[in-house]
């Protein structure tokens, strides 16, 4: 629908603008705390928190309502006034990931028995989502350490590479998984790198693409396969150490966006790793990658979510300030049709809030929806929202 | 070394960031459904007596609130942030509590734990009262530290730091004493993930209200009326000094 396309049009226009030429209504974004919030409240705790399974997706735990908070808190003081600067520079800071590790935030699923809480995977969509708010870069650090990293080494690992690695994971190491080349990225199995068995250790030979993390992590997981002449049957995941001889992580790559978080080549001349350090078992990798991924699609879910959500935060005050031609934006029609695509962002993924337009959007959702009536469908979900903000 | 108990009072109130509105009837706010967190003046004086622990010269802190079933979740967020147990001194749903019925409570918990010090945040942010702190030290008859920016213990005392009109004055306590936590007192800190979870496990007792002699039925303050403030009026911009002092004069603001 044309003017789907123009909504969708206005709301990016808005967004950019409020990146690049920061209105001075809205300076207070570089600065904390950030206080773009509605009057509406996020959910009421469930304060039954016996870990019972709770029907609706929305209600939380006690405990999970304090994360929420304090996720909040944390990325609108300690991300906020970075964020701007990180882009710029494509470099994330230095105290946002130690303030992650410290918060116990990169480690939220791991056992305490490593450092971890032993919190639900639930949680660590929370935390993603919240963070994703304010800066989607950080976000996926918290992502991939938590669905990937320590995913991977509490499925698959031995205990000993599990005592060996998981506090690391826990306190200060970031992992990075290894597995997209220049030539196989969906096709991912038809990958070169190679790892041939000398003894008790194998040699890898080989270059990793688009590798998230790689110039920061201290603990690479490298798919490489050890039997070509198997196919993909012969892919094994490599547990290295960063400082592991003729491991090489190359120059990060100039990114459009998520460009705090590093994305490089890593090379692979004739690394050393012994047999210990096979996570799993051998040949088996390119089940454990698909497996890692689903679950890993998730957090990338919780991810986009939360940046909508920030991106809409951000863009209704905007369009309530902004008067032109004696209106405020908000009022025109376009700003209406503007809020019809958030709402149908917001919908669109499982994790709704508990806003009262949810309940005219489903109204308006069912059936078609043609001029008059959606004039005023539309009209009235506008007008709440510019209650609310 | 000699136990040490410092008891924190806290208060749920409205989350600063949200947009308050006005309850229709004009004698309320809108509470349903609206998020609420623990008072910040609160949270520093919460952050201070777990520091004070931290550094051993304090052996336990007892978070307290007086409040309905909700407030529960408040004490959760202080035992989060490192305070050894909690007591909800429970009101029934719908009643109301101001000042002198807090500090009645408080008062009578102190009796019941004998600590060396009560730390309160010095007001609230949804009455602005600041007045719990000065009349349960009244109440009790016992020293009081108000607009704390700086507190160190001492054998048997406290030293307090107040931020007043005039700047600072720096007072010696004994102990026991009330104090009030300022705005810079500290910097509360994050309740951590691993001690988020901790906390489910800390002692919760509940107590109902009437119990600690708050009496039943309104509080002693009341709220007649409340007024959003009226909406801006559009500025004017003048051409030279002479025309703002002329129009300054003009609406008898000068």
């Amino acid at each position: 629908m044309a003017a789907a396309a123009v909504a969708g049009a206005r709301l990016r226009g808005c967004a950019k603008q409020l990146r690049r030429h920061m209105p001075a209504h809205l300076a207070p974004w570089r600065v904390s705390p950030c206080v773009f919030r509605s009057s509406k409240s996020e959910l009421k705790p469930n304060v039954a928190s016996d870990g019972l399974v709770y029907a609706p997706l929305q209600t939380f735990t006690e405990e999970e309502a304090m994360l929420k908070d304090m996720v909040t808190k944390f990325a609108q003081e300690r991300v906020a006034p970075f964020v701007q600067k990180m882009d710029e520079n494509a470099k994330m800071e230095e105290s946002i990931v130690q303030g992650l590790f410290e918060q116990g935030l990169m480690s939220i699923e791991l056992g305490e028995e490593y450092g971890g809480t032993g919190a639900s995977f639930f949680s660590i969509i929370l935390a993603v989502e919240e963070l994703a708010k304010v800066d989607p870069a950080v976000a996926l650090v918290c992502e991939l350490q938590n669905t990937l990293t320590n995913k991977l080494f509490t499925t698959y690992g031995t205990e000993e590479q599990k005592r060996t690695y998981l506090p690391r994971v826990s306190k200060d190491t970031l992992g990075s998984f290894c597995l997209s080349e220049a030539g196989s990225g969906s096709d991912a199995f038809s990958l070169k790198t190679r790892a041939e068995k000398k003894g008790d250790y194998y040699i890898i030979n080989g270059s990793k693409m688009w590798i998230s993390l790689a110039e920061d992590a201290g603990v690479f997981f490298v798919m490489a396969n050890t039997n070509p002449s198997s196919g993909y049957r012969g892919i094994t995941c490599f547990v290295v150490d960063r400082n592991t001889e003729g491991l090489h992580v190359g120059k990060k790559e100039d990114k459009l966006g998520i460009r705090a978080c590093s994305t490089c080549p890593v090379t692979f001349d004739n690394v050393k790793v012994p047999e210990s350090n096979i996570l799993g078992q051998v040949g088996q990798g390119y089940k454990y990658a698909i497996g890692m991924l689903n679950t890993g699609r998730i957090g990338i879910a919780a991810q986009m979510l939360g940046l909508a959500q920030g991106c809409f935060d951000r863009t209704i005050p905007y369009t309530k300030e902004r008067v032109q031609f004696g209106k405020s934006v908000f009022d025109f029609q376009v700003a209406t049709l503007t809020t019809s695509k958030c709402i149908e962002w917001m919908g669109g993924v499982g994790f709704t809030k508990n806003y009262p337009i949810e309940k005219y959007y489903r109204d308006c959702k069912i059936g078609t929806i043609y001029e008059g009536t959606s004039n005023i469908q539309l009209s009235t979900i506008a007008k709440f929202l510019a209650q609310e903000y | 070394m000699a136990a040490l108990r410092v008891l924190v009072g806290v208060k749920r109130v409205i989350d600063f960031a949200v947009k308050v509105r006005v309850a229709p009837g004009g004698a309320a706010v809108q509470t349903q459904g609206v998020k609420h967190s623990l008072n910040p003046f609160c949270e520093i004086a919460l952050e201070e007596a777990v520091r004070l622990r931290e550094a051993g010269a304090a052996t336990e802190v007892v978070v307290a609130t007086l409040g309905t079933k909700a407030s529960q979740e408040t004490l959760r967020t202080a035992l989060a942030m490192g305070a050894d147990r909690a007591v909800l001194a429970e009101l029934a749903e719908g009643a109301a509590a101001g000042p002198r019925e807090v500090a009645v409570a408080l008062a009578a918990l102190a009796r019941r734990l004998q600590p060396q010090l009560v730390l309160l945040g010095k007001q609230a942010i949804d009455d602005d009262c600041n007045q719990t702190g000065q009349i349960l030290a009244a109440i009790l008859d016992w020293p009081q530290g108000t607009f704390a920016s700086r507190v160190s213990l001492e054998p048997g005392a406290v030293q307090v730091q107040r931020e007043v009109d005039g700047g600072l004055e720096t007072l010696r306590l004994r102990l026991p004493a009330v104090l009030t936590a300022d705005l810079r007192l500290n910097e509360p800190r994050y309740a951590t993930l691993p001690n988020i979870m901790k906390a489910k496990k800390k002692p919760l007792e509940v107590v109902p209200a009437a119990d600690l002699g708050v009496p039943a039925g309104p509080p002693r303050l009341r709220l007649l009326q409340l007024q959003e403030p009226p909406p801006r009026a559009g500025g004017e911009k003048v051409e030279s000094v002479e025309s703002l002092l002329g129009k300054l004069r003009h609406a008898g603001r000068i």
